[in-house]
């Protein structure tokens, strides 16, 4: 998989991020990198903040389309 | 409940520190595990790994269980901490060896630095 179908389920959950960035880590399509910086994520537990990735991606992730995933998050407070 | 799930909520629950991850501590079979088992061992952390690759199941029953979709996962006295990168980030901040005096008390650092590993299909 792109990053792009990724970047837009991201977009798709946090309208108001002031960065969003995916990187495919090795080329191969299946090894992210994701960074989110929204106001979302502020007063949230660093657990939080990754369950709301994880919930945006579900599908690609229990498809099997994400095989490895690494999650960058701050709030912008 | 299956049988299976009552034996991976009692590792959750009764290790100091449980680590569902690919592979072994011996023989990690997948980078974000090879990372949450390094910040883990770096802090210290009494270890107990479960492999979840045997069997399918595992990881769906620990999902089931955690909530949490992906692998690796830990937890501190049945306490869900995250994956490879909210460890190494609590690490980094030293929130990780707070949180595991917290929970453990402050004598947790674990004499035996290869820890230990928990078959749950043997169970």
């Amino acid at each position: 998989m792109a990053t792009a179908p990724l970047e837009t389920l991201l977009q798709g959950a946090f309208p108001d991020a002031t960065e969003l960035v995916v990187e495919d880590r090795t080329g191969g399509g299946d090894h992210f990198q994701v960074t989110v910086t929204s106001p979302r994520f502020n007063g949230l537990s660093l657990l939080d903040q990754h369950r709301l990735v994880n919930e945006a991606l579900a599908d690609p992730l229990a498809d099997g389309t994400i095989h490895e995933l690494r999650i960058r998050t701050r709030g912008t407070q | 409940m299956s049988e299976l799930r009552e034996t991976i909520q009692q590792v959750i629950e009764n290790e100091p520190v449980a680590l569902f991850m690919k592979g072994t501590p011996q023989f990690v079979m997948c980078g974000n595990s090879e990372r949450a088992l390094r910040a883990l061992r770096e802090a210290g952390a009494p270890v107990t790994a479960v492999d979840i690759l045997p069997d399918p199941r595992i990881r769906q029953e620990l999902s089931a269980v955690s909530g949490w979709p992906t692998i690796p996962q830990v937890f501190v006295r049945g306490e869900l901490i995250g994956g490879a990168d909210i460890v190494e980030e609590l690490a980094a901040s030293g929130d990780l060896e707070r949180k595991l005096e917290e929970r453990l008390g402050a004598e947790y650092r674990s004499e035996e630095a290869g820890g230990r590993v928990v078959d749950v299909l043997a169970a």
